[in-house]
């Protein structure tokens, strides 16, 4: 693609003491992409998000959002700029409502930055996200306490909260570990709709099937490094993934 | 046959949710009388008591005040162990603007409420970032250093204080004074919780991360959190110096810590309505176990523990739970 792009990653790091959680990955993110990245457990996927939201510092490389450099910022002002995440673990306020939930990054700054922003009713705002991720508006369900929904809802509750944001950039951090086929089947419709809104998507997944369907590209980890990146079909037929995910044939 | 208790909102409540209530007398007396209640009882107090109870209402006043303090913190998260901290920096706040520079009461209690919460802002704003009881340790320790600060450097007066401060102008301006602060913090701080702006403090204390995710700079949402705590803690003190026309170490006991906790956790946490009637029932209370003597604060403590183990979601919760919901048994289906 000849846009330049919207995300780089450059030689990012992160050492944790001795242990070298990642080691100078390194990619570009174009517009309205959707990247898809897996790998095994503990090969450094989620450390990938919490750098370049810098929930935690790197070590060394850099991140740039829109050409500008972003990973010397605090994480509340990269999520200002516009990259919103999920978190894997989902992270709701469990005291209040559900549609209570959405009021927090509804009064968000970066609301009050974006031109156009949805003013008035901020209520009836989080219903019409909500209902957007599939929480059905007549049932009760919305007005429940989160700590009372099971998880299907919290991660759809999650999604809702990211997207309340309006991000340019939207990280999905296992959407859909611990949700039901049907659960899943309901939720990557919502996710083609944001595709073809424009948005640009980092999803990290084990979840192959459901997630070659959406991705355009795929970056696979192992180890805390980049192994392979690529279109899916290519990058499954590469022997260093089926070493991974397979195992060695010696 | 297996029983269980049913609780089911009163009719009333149902129906005075919404704008027809204003059709009604009687639901509008049940929306308006448990605002109107406190009210009253802050207006006819003083009138009603006697000289010496008069002076232990303005003690329940600088507790209620210091456990709404407290409250605050600990519903933005932060679990402070040292209201006196806010107590004692008011207190003396005032005595120095009072016997060094002349200022009336008028003045210095503003000036020392404002600038204390201030100066109680900036003193824990370097730990704003520690979570849970390291927190609680660091407000634990900042008053107990002021004391030996105070005591070593010999300044304010050192172990003697500063004493001769101007006193209120008569017991019922002082305690006219006392009921308009706190009905004040009572009514702002519930009204601003309910706000948009308390949902983001109740969203960092529930989960700071999720919050962060939304783009929100807690550590400012805190501070300004800690700073409307500090204001009024520092208040208590500040009015306490002119009530006892005298300031010293004392201020930074840990009676000013532990007690305002206590009447929000006996109160009702959360509520702020619980902290104040908290500090109503506990501190007359203990003066009334003045008689007992030694037996006192075995008594006190006793009483605390009988609260706190009949009802540990505090007075208020389950006031307003009787007040909104009637209980019945139903029989469970087998």
């Amino acid at each position: 693609m000849s846009t330049a792009p919207l995300l780089r990653v450059v030689h990012l790091g992160k050492s944790f003491g001795g242990v070298k959680a990642l080691r100078d990955v390194s990619f570009d993110l174009a517009p309205g992409e959707l990247l898809g990245v897996i790998g095994p457990n503990g090969s450094g996927k989620t450390t990938l998000v919490n750098l370049i939201t810098r929930f935690i510092r790197p070590s060394s490389g850099e991140v740039l959002f829109k050409g500008r450099k972003i990973s010397h910022l605090p994480p509340y002002k990269i999520v200002r700029l516009g990259i919103a995440r999920t978190f894997q673990m989902v992270k709701p306020f469990y005291q209040l409502p559900a549609y209570r939930n959405m009021i927090i990054p509804l009064c968000s700054p970066r609301m009050k930055q974006l031109p156009g922003a949805r003013y008035g009713d901020r209520d009836a705002v989080a219903l019409d996200l909500l209902e957007q991720v599939g929480f059905e508006r007549d049932a009760h369900v919305a007005y429940k306490p989160a700590g009372a929904l099971p998880q299907g809802y919290l991660k759809r509750l999650e999604l809702a909260k990211a997207i309340a944001l309006q991000p340019e950039l939207l990280i999905l951090d296992e959407l859909f570990s611990g949700l039901s086929l049907a659960e899943v089947a309901g939720i990557v419709p919502i996710i083609e709709k944001l595709r073809l809104d424009g948005m640009t998507i980092i999803m990290i997944e084990h979840r192959l099937k459901e997630l070659f369907r959406v991705a355009d590209r795929v970056l696979v980890m192992n180890f805390g490094r980049k192994i392979a990146e690529g279109a899916a079909a290519a990058v499954m037929e590469d022997a260093a993934v089926k070493n991974a995910y397979l195992g060695s044939e010696e | 046959m297996k029983r269980r208790k049913e609780r089911i909102d009163r009719g009333i409540r149902v129906r005075s949710s919404d704008v027809f209530a204003l059709c009604s007398w009687r639901e509008m007396l049940y929306l308006s009388g448990p605002r109107l209640l406190p009210v009253a009882a802050c207006l006819l107090l003083p009138a009603v008591l006697g000289v010496y109870w008069q002076k232990v209402l303005l003690s329940v006043a600088v507790f209620a005040l210091l456990a709404m303090s407290w409250d605050m913190l600990a519903q933005t998260g932060m679990i402070s162990l040292g209201q006196a901290l806010f107590f004692g920096v008011g207190a003396y706040g005032a005595g120095i603007m009072d016997h060094y520079w002349h200022l009336p009461p008028w003045v210095t209690l503003p000036a020392a409420a404002l600038g204390g919460g201030v100066v109680c802002t900036l003193l824990l704003l370097p730990v704003l970032r520690l979570r849970g009881i390291y927190f609680s340790m660091v407000t634990l320790i900042v008053p107990l250093m002021m004391v030996r600060i105070i005591e070593a450097t010999k300044i304010f007066g050192g172990t003697e204080g500063l004493s001769g401060m101007t006193p209120l102008p008569s017991r019922w301006v002082e305690a006219y004074v006392a009921m308009a602060v706190l009905l004040a913090a009572l009514f702002g701080f519930r009204r601003l919780l309910d706000s948009d702006y308390g949902l983001v403090l109740r969203g960092i204390c529930d989960n700071d991360r999720s919050v962060i995710n939304a783009g929100i700079n807690i550590y400012w949402f805190k501070a300004q959190a800690l700073f409307l705590a500090g204001c009024v803690g520092a208040f208590a003190g500040a009015f306490m110096t002119h009530v006892y026309m005298f300031v010293g170490m004392p201020v930074f006991a840990l009676d000013y810590s532990i007690l305002p906790i206590a009447a929000a956790v006996v109160g009702g946490p959360g509520s702020f309505a619980g902290a104040v009637l908290g500090a109503f029932l506990l501190v007359p209370v203990s003066e009334a176990l003045r008689g007992f003597g030694g037996l006192r604060i075995v008594l006190y403590g006793l009483f605390l523990v009988i609260f706190i183990v009949a009802l540990p979601e505090g007075i208020f919760h389950f006031l307003q739970r009787k007040y909104h919901q009637f209980e019945r048994w139903v029989e469970v289906e087998k």
